[in-house]
């Protein structure tokens, strides 16, 4: 039983159709009820949102191509300014009805200018007066542009008195667009996430076809039960699924298990799925050295993320310098007195502290210190003297070339620089215990 | 012989039933709908006549016409001018030059774009010789040079008016009312804008030349002259080729518009928003359902078009959303803080959350403090309908966020 039906296209065309667009069958119904027929009109301008990967490109893409609807496809990231976007209409317009390839680009500045050529380029084309679609993907950048630009376009059949439908792609609501003064409100059409089911019925279209279809809807049903909770985005479980498929069909080519075994399978993708989780998906490692990787028999040895580059090795008066830098920026000033002096009378808590405690200072951020406040905290907590010398200073700055410390302030304050310290705790902590400093115990949100 | 007229009647309905969309169609959705106006009856009159003044007795004016968006001003004027051009005396007798603010967004342009429109002698197809001051010069001796009797009218429309009163020194606005006030070429300039705050945007000078004729269009219509609106605009004309079918239709719009469910759903959009442009959308949404299996408008139709013309967009994105709003301790899967920093930045890429400032260079992307621009009414109804939420979830939602 066909679901997509329409007096206007031939069943066999809308069939095929239904065939390139699973699970978006109800939006695609939708949109050609209020397409029509090819001459008859249509709203306006259409604003279609929804998140990324739900298919709003790609079902626009093959609705317009299917039923050969004459249409312009534009991204608007791809165009940045308004001149490259409204060529780039003009130029994709001349291109449809000619064979040749590209014609010159004519110049188009303004608006106005585009109004004009737009009319002048439908006329020569043999349309017969069917309607013109204008797609523009990625539509927030189009309040980047100059502010006509928007308005223009929700209007733009009026403004050229021509059959033409505007069809708007983003990933972001409405009520973000509006000008202020209002506009022409546009057909808002959302387009829905793919639920678990459809994801799976999606993916297991693209089985490799040595293996069974089972086989492969088998290994997307563990592939989601591991990465749906995080992740829903089609692409990404599309990318993810292609990685790990060679690691999960491993036992089958080994002859260590066969098809149907699905508790061996499982036994031996689960840990390898956990850590793509932590290494792949966040981008830490690129996916050749991620199949490098699987290439490898035996353990998954010490896989090198991204971040497991920041790490750096430092000289030692730099270590306490940083870890002195840390203490200054978690801490509030007022209690610098029991940690770092040797006998420190008894801290009154005051109503401000009492008020104050339910907030972390790990929560707000580094706060900024002065240079005097770093050198008295840095001198009390190396247990030998250390000379003031200039070494220490240029030890200051390199910390600040890192970027392990930040400058706060104008360069040229004159009662001396303030810094503020950028480091996590957990470096911090890895950085303290190869000096063998508590640091712990120093930091007053840890009392 | 049965089935022959079987496929007969099946294929007029086809045929009848692309007709009556393609009627309905250009109805509803084409911006010059040559439709009855309603309820403006009043501003109508005013309009024809000042119009009537300049083409007929040669009389220079100015008038802004101000309403809400989709009020009908537009519509309104091109009637006016509709009907101004099939009176006999008016016949070819009065020149037009129509400018949008959305189009003409800087005095230079605009002056081509008169120059052109009018034809005057320094076009050569398209393109507009001359600097603007050139333009101007010559635009201003050549409406400078008739009176009143022998010159034609010039009839400019501005649309948009408020975004020229943004121009540098308003310059196209000063000069062209500084023609209608004085007496030779009649000129009328008749500008639309929807702010209500216009004439404060005004300089001085411009004010001072502009005759302050104002006409409101308020969608000042009763409930019960909606419903006979939405009635109207659906009825197929007499004129229609299938008079059976028309007349089938028109007596099913007598019922809709009697049935309770379809009375509610009105008054539902009545009290959202009076235009009829939000009517003609739900009527238009409807109207695309109608084919040859279901030629007819059903009262779920509407309600259908309804809720989609009212969705809540932002409780979708929401909807999709507040799983990631939960915290490490608060939930069996204990996600890495990567994992958990990358889907905050993609509410980040929705706009669900914005940041106070703009981020620099000094502070650090997790510091960053940020806003969330959403309702706790939302979240509430959106944590009601996500399937499968886990309890602990939903019990710390409604925990912290009832009492707010």
């Amino acid at each position: 039983m066909p679901i997509l039906e329409h007096p206007a296209y031939p069943p066999a065309t809308l069939l095929c159709l239904e065939s390139l667009v699973p699970c978006r069958e109800s939006q695609v119904s939708m949109l050609l009820s209020i397409f029509g027929e090819r001459q008859q009109l249509s709203f306006p301008s259409i604003f279609i949102y929804g998140h990324t990967s739900s298919g709003k490109t790609y079902v626009m893409k093959t609705l317009l191509n299917t039923l050969q609807l004459p249409h312009v496809f534009v991204n608007c990231v791809e165009c940045f300014t308004s001149r490259l976007l409204l060529e780039e209409i003009l130029i994709q317009l001349q291109n449809h009805s000619s064979e040749t390839r590209r014609a010159s680009p004519v110049p188009c500045d303004t608006f106005n200018d585009f109004v004009r050529l737009f009319k002048q380029a439908l006329v020569s084309q043999n349309l017969q007066d069917q309607t013109v679609y204008v797609v523009l993907d990625r539509a927030e950048q189009l309040r980047e542009m100059e502010a006509n630009i928007l308005p223009a376009f929700l209007r733009l059949q009026e403004l050229t008195d021509r059959n033409v439908t505007v069809i708007l792609l983003s990933e972001i609501v409405w009520e973000m667009f509006r000008p202020n003064t209002g506009c022409f409100e546009p057909f808002i059409l959302y387009f829905p996430d793919y639920s678990i089911g459809h994801l799976q019925k999606i993916l297991s279209q693209n089985h490799p076809p040595e293996y069974s279809a089972d086989f492969y809807s088998a290994y997307i049903n563990i592939l989601l039960g591991v990465f749906y909770m995080v992740c829903r985005d089609l692409k990404e479980l599309q990318h993810l699924a292609a990685l790990n498929f060679s690691k999960y069909c491993e036992p089958v080519v080994r002859k260590e298990a066969k098809e149907r075994d699905t508790r061996k399978l499982w036994k031996n993708i689960e840990p390898h799925l956990k850590k793509a989780m932590q290494t792949v998906y966040l981008r830490e490692i690129s996916s050749s050295q991620w199949e490098r990787l699987q290439c490898e028999e035996g353990e998954l040895g010490q896989i090198k993320g991204l971040s497991a580059h920041a790490h750096v090795e430092l000289p030692y008066y730099s270590k306490f310098l940083l870890i002195a830098a840390y203490l200054a920026s978690y801490n509030p000033v007022r209690t610098d007195k029991r940690f770092f002096l040797k006998h420190h009378g008894k801290i009154k808590k005051t109503n401000f502290m009492k008020k104050h405690e339910k907030t972390s200072n790990h929560l707000l951020g580094p706060k900024p210190f002065p240079l005097d406040r770093l050198l008295a905290i840095l001198y009390s907590i190396v247990d030998n003297r250390v000379a003031p010398t200039a070494n220490i200073f240029s030890q200051i700055t390199s910390l600040v070339t890192l970027q392990l410390l930040s400058v706060v302030g104008n360069n040229d304050q004159l009662d001396g620089p303030r810094y503020k310290c950028t480091v996590s705790l957990d470096f911090i902590r890895a950085i303290a215990r190869t000096v063998n400093f508590d640091i712990i115990k120093y930091l007053y949100d840890f009392l | 012989m049965n089935k022959r007229k079987l496929k007969e009647s099946s294929g007029t309905d086809g045929e009848c039933i692309s007709q009556v969309q393609k009627m309905l169609r250009e109805r509803l959705c084409h911006h010059r709908a040559m439709g009855k106006l309603f309820g403006i009856d009043q501003q109508y009159k005013h309009l024809l006549e000042l119009l009537k003044q300049t083409t007929v007795c040669g009389e220079s004016n100015s008038a802004l016409i101000i309403g809400p968006r989709g009020s009908g001003k537009t519509a309104l004027l091109n009637r006016v001018l509709k009907d101004l051009r099939e009176m006999k005396q008016v016949k070819e007798n009065l020149l037009e030059v129509h400018l949008n603010g959305l189009l003409q967004t800087n005095d230079k342009v605009a002056l081509k774009e008169i120059t052109r429109q009018l034809h005057l002698e320094n076009v050569v197809g398209d393109k507009v010789f001359g600097s603007f001051a050139e333009n101007l010069a010559f635009l201003l001796e050549a409406l400078r040079k008739g009176n009143r009797t022998s010159s034609c009218p010039v009839l400019f429309v501005l649309d948009e008016f408020d975004l020229f009163v943004h121009h540098k020194n308003q310059t196209l606005l000063y000069n062209l009312f500084d023609i209608s006030q004085s007496a030779q070429t009649p000129v009328t300039v008749i500008g639309l804008t929807c702010r209500q705050d216009i004439l404060e945007l005004l300089e001085k000078r411009v004010k001072s030349r502009f005759s302050h004729r104002r006409i409101y269009l308020m969608n000042s219509f009763a409930f019960k002259q909606y419903i006979r609106i939405f009635k109207e605009q659906l009825s197929l004309p007499a004129e229609f080729p299938d008079k059976a079918f028309a007349q089938k239709w028109n007596s099913n719009i007598q019922l809709l518009t009697e049935d309770k469910t379809v009375q509610d759903i009105l008054q539902n959009l009545f009290h959202y928003s009076k235009d009829l442009r939000s009517l003609n959308f739900l009527l238009m949404l409807a109207v695309s359902n109608v084919t040859v299996r279901h030629p007819l408008i059903t009262a779920s139709d509407l309600q259908e078009a309804s809720k989609q013309y009212r969705m809540d967009s932002k409780a979708n994105i929401v909807h999709e959303f507040q799983k990631f709003i939960q915290r490490k301790a608060h939930c069996m899967y204990n996600f890495e803080k990567p994992v958990v920093m990358k889907a905050f930045e993609h509410l980040l890429q929705l706009e669900l959350v914005k940041p106070i400032e703009r981020p620099s260079v000094r502070s650090q992307r997790e510091y960053l403090l940020m806003e969330l621009l959403l309702d706790n009414n939302q979240i509430m109804d959106a944590l009601q309908a996500y399937p499968n939420c886990p309890t602990d979830v939903k019990q710390w939602a409604a925990s912290s966020l009832s009492w707010l």
